[in-house]
Formats: C-alpha cells, structure tokens, sequence
C-alpha cells in the first residue's frame, strides 16, 4: 500500500490540510486501511522534500498547513498508476488500491487503466504458456508450477475483467446510497492485512 | 504474407434509434503461421469480427481480404467457394455429423468441393495423423470425448489447403486438459501455414496467440508487444518445496 501515492491522488483534487486529507484517504478507501495522523505529516514531509507538492510556507507553527501537488507530483502519480505492480509477491492488493485510486484521480480513465494491467497479465500468461508448449510436456514438476502460475494470473484478469464490468454498469446505473450503516466486516478485513 | 486483412471494418445493426454500431474502423491482419486471438466482454463485437472475417456477413464499411481475394469483388458464388476451400470454422460445440466416423467428418468439405471420396478419405486421414489422432479415425463422435470431438472438428477445419481457421471459443466446454490439447493442436495446424483467429474471453486460452488484441465496444483498443524470450520468466519461477 503507497500512502505516499493516495496523499498524491487525494491532492490532485485540490489543496488540503493534513487532518482533511487523513479523513479523506480513509472515507476513500473503504476504512479498510486505518492510518493515523502522525503517518500523514512524515509521509508530506518526505513529499514536500521531494518536490512532489507545496506547502503555504506562511503557515505559522503549529497551524495548519495547506499542501497541494506540484507538477512533477501529478507525473509521480500518474507514472505509479500505470506501473504493473511486482507480481512475484501477491499482486491483488496493490491493483485494487490503484483502480480505487484511478477512480478518484482527475482527467484518468479508469477503464484505460485496468487496460494497461490487462495487457501487462496477458503478455505474462503468452510467455508462460510458450514455456508451457515448449517445455512442460516432459517435465510434470515444471508443468504444476506453470499452471500454478497461469492460474493465479488469470485470477487477476477476471477481477479486472468483474471490476471493468461493474463500474460500466454503475455509471449507467450508479450505486444508491446505503440506507443502513455499512458492517464493520470492511474495517476488520483492513486490519488483518 | 497476410492470410486475413480487415481493412477500417465496421457493422452496424438496426436503423435510426435501434442503431447498434457492433464494430467500429476495426483493422486487423494475420500472418500465415500466426494465431491471434481476440479478447473482449460479451457485446464488445468479437462474433461479429469472426463472421465477418470469415464471409459469413457483410460489413457495413470498410473491406475485407482472405487468401489475397478481396470479398466484396467477388461473386456469391466465388465466395462459396472460398469459404470451402480457404476458410475453416471452429465452433464451441464441435458441429459434427453423429452418424459419419472422425476421417469422414474430416473428409467432408473436400468432397462436398468435388474431391472423389477416396482421395478425401486418404487426405482427411492424413490430417488426422498429423495432428495427433489417426487412431480415433474410425471413431464415431459419441464415441470420443469433448476433447477429441473438437480435435477432430479441428482437423476438419484444416483439412486439404485452408489457410485460414476461425475458431469461437474452442475450448469454452472443456476441462482445463482437454482446452489445453485443442490449443496444442491449433499450435501444431499454424506451424503447418494456417492462419488462425481465436475470439474469446478467457485469458488462458488467448496466451496461446502470438498476438492478443483487445475489443471494446466494437473497437480495437489495444493489443499485446511481441513476447520477449520466455526464460527471461524462469529465474522468478515459484519453485516447489522439497519437503512437498
């Protein structure tokens, strides 16, 4: 999970205080990632450093800050957007965190960016399948890792595939708000991770 | 050399309102030896590029060439006949005569074309044992199993000098074992010359293509870079506990 990347997403909407964007980064993720205050002022520290945003320098101490994403900021966020995650760790997570993130970012399209890490999956499955037709006929232990391997790939094509689906569907029909309070399930499924 | 071109193809359903743009300036072309497949949602237009491709409909614009022929400037007549003796179709259920053997199954479109039945017999027979199943040729298809059905509707696909095999999501009602030796054996009909087009939404049987292209409402948004050399994969390869 990138903090840095949803503060970066999270500006890119406009400047905000540190205690807003905290509150924000949580609403727009479900609550499923807890983060606490002190994560949020190291973490733009560190962004302002790099020159990703700006603080109102005026600010006197103790006072709020105002930050707001610089232009090399919006070309950091948008680079990590289209960036495949490393897909020798479990790869799920970090892909979802970026489509919930595309969804909030200005001038993205979501759709072109679950395309981008449709494609990078696919070409991954050609070259396993290529060792698979070349290969694994004669070596039994070889062909179990590769279709392990196809398998859990095609697992994150269907969820982009579902995903890609179901927000088609939603901007025809968007989701009615909730008329009860969500379960607390989403919040618990956070903190396991 | 091109087996199969669509040049700025699109189709449109329906008049005024009831309008639906099915494909939209799709521009595609396959090699001979060349399997691409064709990835997209239901809706997004993959069916109608097969029939078009295959002569089966007309596009409403744009143009379309098979075997060098370009469709349009042909009589209906000469596209029958190309469609016997250059195109192949593959469908996901199989379509096979219960009551004639694999090799006359194969050896079917040949003589409807005029071949004499026993050079037909002997070329589907030959078909067969290229691809792995001269010893089903005597098989009735209730006989074999969904698998080997559509091996051998493969093998009728591609019998005699069609260059080009049209498949609709050949493995869709198969077992993981069975799709994986349909795909080796349309492998093994491309390393013979045959262009193939394979439409489906399953992401396991499009990594057999060479080239993935992705449809989305009716248009061509994207398609897979040429794969790098598979080793460079092995070295992260998951590898196998020794205690397992």
């Amino acid at each position: 999970m990138s903090v840095r990347h949803a503060l970066l997403a999270l500006l890119s909407e406009g400047p905000k205080y540190g205690l807003q964007l905290r509150q924000e980064f949580e609403a727009r993720t479900g609550e499923v990632w807890p983060l606490n205050v002190g994560q949020v002022y190291t973490t733009l520290q560190r962004l302002e450093r790099d020159g990703f945003v700006a603080s109102d320098g005026t600010a006197d101490e103790g006072a709020q800050k105002n930050y707001q994403i610089t232009a090399e900021g919006a070309t950091e966020l948008a680079q990590w957007l289209r960036t495949p995650p490393d897909l020798s760790s479990p790869p799920r997570d970090e892909l979802v965190v970026k489509v919930l993130v595309a969804l909030r970012v200005p001038g993205v399209d979501v759709h072109d960016v679950i395309q981008v890490h449709r494609r990078y999956l696919v070409e991954l499955m050609q070259q396993w399948t290529r060792l698979k037709e070349d290969a694994a006929r004669f070596d039994l232990t070889f062909a179990l890792v590769v279709d392990a391997e196809l398998f859990r790939l095609d697992s994150v094509i269907r969820w982009l595939d579902a995903a890609d689906g179901r927000l088609k569907r939603a901007a025809i029909e968007p989701v009615p708000a909730p008329e009860f309070p969500m379960p607390k399930v989403r919040r618990r499924v956070g903190v396991q991770r | 050399m091109s087996v199969l071109e669509l040049h700025s193809v699109s189709k449109v359903y329906g008049q005024g309102a009831a309008e639906v743009h099915a494909l939209c300036e799709v521009s595609v072309s396959v090699d001979a030896g060349v399997m691409v497949a064709v990835m997209g949602a239901s809706g997004s237009g993959k069916s109608t590029l097969l029939t078009i491709a295959g002569s089966l409909d007309d596009p409403t614009s744009g143009y379309v060439i098979v075997a060098g022929e370009q469709l349009a400037a042909l009589s209906r007549n000469a596209r029958a006949k190309l469609r016997r003796r250059s195109i192949g179709y593959v469908f996901q259920d199989y379509n096979l005569l219960a009551g004639l053997t694999a090799v006359e199954n194969v050896a079917l479109p040949l003589e409807l074309d005029g071949v004499a039945a026993r050079k037909a017999q002997a070329t589907g027979l030959q078909t067969l044992d290229e691809l792995g199943l001269g010893d089903r040729a005597s098989s009735y298809p209730d006989q074999l199993s969904g698998g080997e059905r559509q091996r051998v509707a493969i093998a009728r696909a591609v019998v005699g000098d069609r260059r080009l095999l049209l498949a609709d999501e050949p493995s869709g009602a198969l077992d993981s074992a069975s799709g994986e030796a349909v795909m080796r054996m349309m492998r093994t009909a491309c390393r013979r010359g045959v262009a193939a087009v394979v439409v489906t939404h399953d992401a396991q049987l499009a990594s057999w293509a060479d080239r993935v292209v992705f449809l989305r409402d009716g248009q061509v948004i994207d398609q897979t870079a040429p794969p790098p050399s598979p080793e460079s994969l092995l070295d992260a390869a998951p590898q196998p506990s020794p205690r397992s």
